[in-house]
């Protein structure tokens, strides 16, 4: 295994309801080797405890300034905005955005500012509309769009929402996100990142 | 042909440029160095000011904002206000009375920094708590923010009336021994707290950015304020507070805030690692 380096690719993750089990199944069991960076914001309530340690797959609770590495998977505080800013993640307490904190768009924006078209944008299950702006300026910067399929969610407003934000994006099972993740090879092309 | 995620890209590009001359201007006119805060936080603050101020471009913030001090100031609360609510994080103040009262008991006299203190909010949910533990009379808090017109806010210790249920579930989950309702009157809208919990407090302007140390602490309280920053400002304030803490002060930090890859990490022990409060160890 190499040594901890900057992510070179980013894959940014947003759901709410239904998302801890959509979220575990596109992990899988946690001994993917992944290429890029993987964070992931899903919408609870403030004072919500566990939850990294409940998606397993390897994923950690973030603070300020962390780092993004590659293989690495991370998630947003409850209560805090988590910005991509740069090589690190910035938080922030600002007001909810779209009654959101984690806001999906806040990420997936932020995503799309620092990685460009090195960014993968993810939109599963969710009862809500966040995220579809901000899949919409992943898309924009180049970057790679992917939705759940609505008829396989939980909950379906939030990726129909993304799906009407995002019409050319890839409409895919949980197993077939899962899938494009796991196919997803390191390149020398991305060894410039940050 | 140009694609539209190109053109976009440009503009991000741009956009960067344009906020990299506004900064440098502000900060060569008015003195206000705003080059290290966390850029991603800082880019989405300067959009929405582009779009209250009903200009263009971030290059038509620089105009006016040069050419009108009032802008600045607009400026300056849009950069810099931070949202707060009385009892945020009540797992803070349930430790602060665990791990940190015991030790402010063993003072004769204990000074409190509250850096980046907004509109007040905290401070007052900070003051509740040492009244209830028996050291607000022994105590004086240094609550200092950079905005004047928060500070302003702050010193009248006046609050929406309908914020004060969710602020009366957060002081009962941070262990208030009475009711919320105790410490303030209610007059139409507004709840205005007590007279005695401000009366400790002392309300003044400092610049995390620019400014040094002007006394010496018994704790420091700065939490959720600097995430907004770089990591070259934060090492600066890490600096300032390390200065400012006497041996054996505290130090708290937000929640999702670490001392960890910090140069002045050695000198301190954590005293409730989850809730990162610090104790400084060494002189």
């Amino acid at each position: 295994m190499r040594a901890p380096h900057p992510a070179p690719h980013l894959v940014v993750v947003g759901a709410s309801t239904g998302g801890l089990k959509a979220v575990r199944k596109i992990l899988g069991p946690g001994d993917a080797e992944w290429p890029f960076a993987m964070i992931i914001a899903l919408h609870r309530s403030d004072d919500s405890h566990g939850l990294a340690a409940a998606l397993g797959g390897g994923v950690r609770d973030v603070d300020d300034k962390d780092a993004l590495l590659a293989g690495r998977v991370y998630l947003a505080p409850a209560g805090y905005h988590l910005l991509v800013d740069g090589p690190v993640v910035s938080l922030s307490v600002d007001d909810p955005v779209r009654f959101s904190r984690p806001s999906i768009d806040v990420l997936f924006e932020t995503a799309a500012d620092a990685y460009g078209a090195r960014t993968t944008g993810i939109i599963l299950t969710g009862g809500n509309r966040d995220g579809s702006r901000g899949l919409a300026r992943v898309a924009a910067e180049g970057g790679t769009a992917l939705i759940q399929d609505p008829t396989t969610a939980e909950s379906r407003v939030m990726p129909e929402a993304a799906l009407d934000a995002v019409p050319n994006a890839q409409v895919l099972s949980l197993a077939e996100i899962g899938q494009v993740l796991r196919a997803f090879a390191p390149s020398e092309e991305f060894a410039h990142g940050y | 042909m140009t694609t539209v995620a190109a053109v976009d890209s440009v503009n991000t590009v741009l956009e960067q440029i344009e906020i990299d001359a506004l900064l440098e201007a502000v900060f060569r006119h008015y003195g206000l160095d705003f080059r290290s805060y966390a850029r991603a936080s800082l880019t989405r603050r300067v959009r929405k000011f582009v779009d209250e101020e009903g200009v263009r471009t971030v290059s038509g913030v620089q105009d006016r904002v040069l050419h009108e001090e009032a802008a600045m100031q607009r400026l300056l609360s849009t950069l810099t206000v931070n949202v707060t609510s009385m009892f945020r994080d009540p797992g803070f103040y349930r430790s602060f009375r665990t791990h940190v009262a015991p030790l402010l008991r063993t003072y004769p006299y204990v000074r409190i920094w509250h850096a980046g203190c907004s509109t007040g909010e905290e401070v007052y949910s900070m003051a509740i708590l040492l009244h209830e533990e028996g050291l607000l009379a022994r105590t004086r808090i240094y609550a200092t923010d950079i905005d004047e017109d928060a500070l302003a806010l702050a010193r009248e210790g006046i609050y929406p009336l309908h914020k004060m249920k969710d602020y009366s579930r957060g002081y009962l989950a941070a262990g208030g021994n009475g009711s919320l309702s105790d410490y303030y009157t209610a007059a139409y809208e507004s709840a205005r707290l007590r007279g005695f919990l401000g009366e400790r407090a002392l309300f003044t302007r400092h610049n995390l950015a620019m400014d040094g140390a002007f006394a010496e602490f018994t704790a420091i309280v700065c939490r959720n304020v600097m995430i907004y920053f770089d990591r070259s400002l934060q090492d600066r304030v890490h600096k300032l507070f390390d200065e400012s803490l006497v041996r054996l002060g505290v130090l708290a930090l937000g929640t999702r805030e670490s001392l960890r890859t910090h140069r002045s990490e050695p000198r301190y022990e954590s005293l409730d690692a989850e809730q990162r409060i610090y104790r400084k160890v060494v002189a």
